[in-house]
């Protein structure tokens, strides 16, 4: 380590065809440049003893022909010479802001890029924007039609519910009170016919009953009327009088239509019986009828028209 | 080795640390950066040379940073600034290959 000799010879890389250090030692050959002049102070001072640090050669061939690794080598041995620790401070400072650079480079700015550059990130960027708006369009679309489609679902199970007990009423499958009549017919000069007790569920039909109730028996569209009178039979089930009828409909309707002339009481007080209607405003009709369900019968397929 | 044991300090260091580079320090940062490597293959070639002086590098690896970072800011105040950090890169790339060759010839004599 010969002080005052400059740290970058001239750059002459390749271009120097003898060899090696013994080259700078002799400056003339090349272009003088500042470094080189700078180090020809140092020059012949070295040329005697070429690497100190080796336990110098005299001969600067043979110094030459060992000096390369091994004063890699004796520059790796730890000392704590003040020229390696200057020399690792400032690799500490050059890697340290190595990093910090290549660090601050991957957050890479725009302002390096070009223009054409800038465009096509533009560009592309729109592109995407837009994609992605559309994107943003279609799912709003889809979830506007998931929930619609939920309330219209919602709607359907409340129209199938109200269905339901609508139909539960009238098919006798569900119990039922509301405003009607209660109808009681006795026998006392006579009997009964079946073609007057159907007469008279006729007529209560006609007159808008919702449901229908005759001594404790719901009657529906299938209750048939049988037997001989004085032994009426609902259903296969034998009616002992007084027969009373519990009926849900308007009671005004009702008791009106009962009493027409040749109506329903009529054709029981010409079979000798009573007829006698009560208006209510609340009767209750509790008996239910078991439906069967349908052996043959299937509902046809709701088409979408 | 201690110069070894620096830059993987200093490497380290920028990793955990993550530094920030000041807005205005950003177009110096890289220049210098090439120009200190360009200081320290010139001291590693001295040192192969037999004439590495801690007192030349300490002021080459200065001076080096300090010249490339004043080139370009005399050039962006010139409005070259762009063209004069690619010459200033050029340059040290010159300079750091042909040290790189002459470490190499006195390592591989080839």
């Amino acid at each position: 380590m010969l002080p005052g000799e400059d740290l970058d010879p001239l750059p002459d890389g390749d271009a120097a065809p003898a060899e090696e250090s013994v080259v700078p030692a002799v400056p003339d050959p090349e272009g003088a440049t500042e470094d080189e002049v700078a180090a020809e102070d140092d020059v012949p001072a070295e040329v005697p003893a070429p690497a100190p640090d080796d336990a110098g050669p005299a001969e600067p061939v043979a110094a030459e022909a060992r000096s390369g690794w091994a004063a890699l080598g004796s520059a790796l041995r730890f000392r704590g010479s003040r020229a390696q620790v200057l020399a690792g401070l400032l690799c500490a400072v050059l890697g340290f802001a190595l990093v910090v650079q290549v660090r601050q480079n991957d957050e890479a700015s725009l302002a390096d890029l070009s223009q054409a550059d800038l465009v096509r990130i533009l560009d592309e960027t729109t592109t995407r924007g837009d994609a992605l708006a559309t994107e943003v369009n279609g799912l709003r679309r889809e979830r506007d039609q998931l929930v619609s489609g939920s309330d219209k679902r919602q709607a359907a199970l409340d129209a199938l519910r109200r269905s339901a007990e609508t139909q539960g009423i009238l098919a006798g499958r569900l119990p039922a009170q509301g405003p009607g009549v209660v109808v009681r017919l006795t026998e006392p000069n006579g009997q009964i016919t079946p073609a007057t007790m159907l007469n008279m569920l006729e007529e209560l039909r006609n007159s808008g009953a919702e449901a229908i109730d005759l001594n404790g028996s719901r009657v529906t569209a299938s209750s048939a009327f049988a037997g001989i009178p004085g032994a009426v039979t609902l259903d296969d089930e034998r009616l002992s009088p007084p027969y009373v009828w519990t009926v849900i409909g308007d009671p005004d309707t009702i008791a009106t239509a009962l009493q027409i002339p040749g109506g329903a009481l009529a054709a029981v007080r010409s079979n000798g019986g009573e007829g006698d209607v009560q208006r209510r405003d609340k009767v209750e009709v509790t008996s239910v009828r078991v439906l069967d369900a349908p052996k043959y019968a299937t509902p046809v397929p709701a088409s979408d028209g | 080795m201690i110069a070894v044991i620096g830059l993987v300090v200093g490497v380290v260091a920028g990793l955990v640390l993550q530094p920030t580079v000041p807005l205005e320090l950003q177009p110096y940062l890289p220049i210098a950066v090439v120009a200190a490597l360009d200081a320290l293959f010139g001291g590693l070639r001295a040192m192969l040379d037999g004439i590495f002086d801690d007192r030349v590098f300490l002021t080459s690896f200065l001076s080096n940073v300090v010249v490339a970072a004043l080139i370009v800011f005399l050039g962006d105040q010139l409005g070259v600034g762009t063209q004069l950090s690619t010459a200033v890169v050029v340059v040290l790339g010159i300079r750091i290959f042909s040290n790189a060759a002459s470490i190499r010839r006195h390592l591989f004599k080839a």
